[in-house]
């Protein structure tokens, strides 16, 4: 229990995908204008990371990794290749499917979520916690928090960034940095205060 | 050259830059430019798969119907960084593993996502092929600059060789250890787009709010 419970603070703080790793980044910066729209793709960002990597997780411990397909009869071969392949197809119906079956049962959710669902196939954040979860190995349980931990830190850097740009729109900026320029450096300074999560030992 | 080609090929490095205009690609263009080495072979495995992907999606675009268009590209991407990392682990496996999961990012990267979408889906294969190469170049060219920033005030190295002589093997620079850490890659790049901006002032973005010169709340009297 423990175990999870410290892999699930690393998520969140030490190693949040948007400012240690700066993935999902052109959405991070892209609608974070306002809170209300960035905490709702914060949210799509974690239900989907939720269902997708311990899906990817299924598929890669059962058929893709090395002499995984051992409960079939079959040793020797290794899938691992195909990884990359399987894991953004999979994302892609998971978000298909979600889409689908918001619209028809929960119309409300569907509402709010709007655009943002179909984009998040091609958030990185959303492979990246994939392939993370690959390179390190995790088991199902471990896979299942790093997937909620990892989109809850994602969406907790993107709200908090929105909140800073709200503010950030009254003050007095050179016009060349003006909107992108200033974002950069302000991610910087929010990614140099995350930074000091990074001397936790868990 | 004809002009056509000229445009497709060097407007992406500064007037339509990828990164600094159409804020694509940023993810990767942060993470790997720590050092020199990673940044080249990162630019290099995104050329040639942006070059690529756009010929191939550009060659079979009028038998794409517009609904699954968007699982088409992604199987022909995914299938290029395939091949991409698989020839990176078999000829540079330690740069491969010091890339780690961004390889496989190249597939969400938005750069070759977006210019098939709004180049290759439009034009003839060749074009699209130099559009890719473009974009490609502009990308390049941030994490070049930015590599160039951070690996020489990070480690006072540059691609393996001594730049600046270290203090602690009798030198003169105290390596700058920010600028190794994640967030230095935003500022340097923030400012990147500070210098392109002066110097192209059209690319400004104009903020929703002005702030009104003192005098005039003054005279103006009531607000």
């Amino acid at each position: 229990m423990e175990a999870y419970i410290s892999l699930f603070i690393k998520a969140v703080f030490i190693e949040n995908l948007a400012l240690s790793f700066f993935l999902g980044m052109c959405t991070f910066l892209a609608v974070s204008k306002k809170i209300s729209t960035a905490m709702g793709l914060g949210v799509a960002v974690m239900v989907v990371q939720t269902l997708t990597v311990p899906a990817n997780n299924f598929i890669y411990q059962t058929l893709l990794k090395e002499d995984a397909l051992k409960w079939l009869g079959v040793t020797g071969v290794d899938l691992s290749f195909l990884s990359l392949l399987s894991c953004i197809g999979m994302i892609a119906a998971i978000v298909q499917i979600l889409e689908m079956f918001l619209d028809k049962f929960v119309p409300a959710l569907y509402q709010a979520l709007g655009i943002f669902l179909p984009l998040i196939t091609v958030n990185c954040a959303i492979l990246a916690g994939s392939l993370f979860m690959i390179e390190r190995d995790y088991n199902f349980g471990e896979s299942v928090v790093y997937g909620v931990g990892s989109g809850f830190g994602w969406a907790l850097a993107i709200t908090v960034m929105a909140g800073v740009r709200e503010k950030l729109k009254y003050s007095d900026i050179p016009a060349a940095l003006q909107g992108l320029g200033i974002t950069f450096i302000t991610a910087g300074l929010m990614s140099l205060g995350f930074m000091a999560f990074s001397g936790i030992q868990l | 050259m004809d002009k056509e080609t000229k445009k497709v090929l060097f407007e992406p490095l500064v007037d339509n830059n990828p990164i600094t205009l159409q804020v694509l690609g940023v993810c990767s263009a942060l993470a790997v430019t720590s050092q020199m080495s990673t940044s080249l072979i990162m630019a290099l495995a995104l050329t040639s798969v942006t070059a690529c992907s756009s010929a191939a999606i550009s060659f079979v675009r009028q038998h794409t119907p517009g609904s699954i268009r968007i699982i088409v590209q992604m199987i022909i991407i995914a299938s290029l960084v395939i091949v991409v990392d698989q020839l990176l682990r078999a000829f540079a496996f330690d740069v491969s593993k010091k890339l780690s999961v961004f390889v496989g990012l190249i597939i969400t990267n938005c750069i070759v996502m977006g210019r098939a979408e709004a180049y290759a889906m439009k034009n003839p294969p060749w074009q699209s092929f130099l559009d890719g190469i473009g974009n490609g170049l502009g990308y390049s060219l941030i994490l070049i600059m930015v590599a160039l920033v951070r690996e020489t005030l990070g480690s006072g190295k540059l691609l393996g060789f001594e730049v600046l002589p270290l203090m602690k093997d009798g030198g003169w620079y105290v390596p700058n250890g920010l600028m190794l850490l994640p967030p230095s890659a935003f500022f340097i790049i923030g400012l990147i787009i500070w210098g392109f901006r002066t110097w192209k002032p059209k690319q400004i973005e104009h903020n929703e709010f002005k702030i009104l010169p003192f005098s005039h709340g003054l005279e103006g009297g009531h607000h």
